[in-house]
């Protein structure tokens, strides 16, 4: 899907309508749905190919990206707001402003990210459901 | 206000949900950056932007946005209707330059769903 504009934001949308079928908390549901929709666009930016993983477990959802394509040099560097390496075509779409990965890992109760230059980068993300879901 | 108000307010064009019209708003957000739509929108807000590609619909549907006003005559392209159609955003053209957009809906009653980036 790296490089398909045209489609970014369907895998996210399919996320939330399951969320939203398993009924989890609406706050939840928009968290877990704004971090894989991040995640999917930066995929389309700048990656050939990769995937979003979603694993709901009652406690938890977790929101893996695992992309194929150029990974990130210095990961410092790339978390810092503001920071972006984006052609005029992500920032049409009203991305590559060096928010991306800021914006994930804010909504994100976990944030862990790895990239190996030339290779990847893999990102994994844990949103805590509410107590309320716990009890039901 | 209701779309419907704002819909007149704004000398509004109803592109997508005219059956939404009933709808009613009192927050809103002005961006033409997605990436702060998606940092510091709230749900049920009004999403006002320049903006006209498919990456506005998927954004307002991921938040949860009640409806998305294009200012400066903007239109959606195909796609972008198209994807509006499908999950149900209604979407409001008017020629009025976002500046106009934002303070005739203030005068009115509506906020921005933050007032400032840190605050509550």
């Amino acid at each position: 899907m790296g490089g398909n504009f045209d489609n970014a934001g369907e895998v996210s949308s399919n996320i939330k309508t399951v969320l939203k079928q398993i009924g989890l908390p609406k706050d939840v549901i928009r968290k877990a749905a704004l971090v894989a929709y991040e995640s999917e666009i930066n995929i389309v930016s700048y990656a050939r190919k990769g995937m979003i993983r979603l694993r709901v477990v009652p406690e938890s959802i977790m929101i893996e990206a695992i992309d194929e394509g150029q990974g990130i040099p210095d990961i410092e560097q790339a978390m810092q707001p503001g920071f972006s390496t984006a052609n005029q075509k992500i920032r049409e779409m009203g991305f590559g402003a060096g928010m991306g990965l800021c914006n994930i890992k804010s909504f994100s109760d976990v944030f862990h990210i790895s990239s190996e230059v030339g290779k990847g980068t893999h990102l994994r993300m844990i949103i805590r459901a509410s107590s309320a879901v716990l009890n039901s | 206000m209701t779309l419907h108000e704002i819909r007149k307010l704004l000398d509004a064009e109803v592109l997508i949900g005219e059956d939404q019209l009933d709808m009613e708003v009192k927050t809103a957000f002005v961006a033409d950056l997605m990436s702060d739509v998606l940092a510091f929108a709230t749900a049920g807000s009004l999403l006002i932007t320049g903006l006209t590609n498919p990456q506005v619909v998927r954004t307002a549907d991921v938040l949860d946005i009640a409806a998305i006003i294009m200012g400066r005559g903007k239109r959606p392209s195909q796609e972008t209707f198209q994807l509006a159609e499908e999950v149900n955003i209604p979407i409001l053209t008017t020629k009025y330059i976002l500046f106009e957009i934002a303070g005739r809906l203030y005068a009115k009653g509506i906020r921005g769903c933050i007032e400032k980036v840190g605050s509550k």
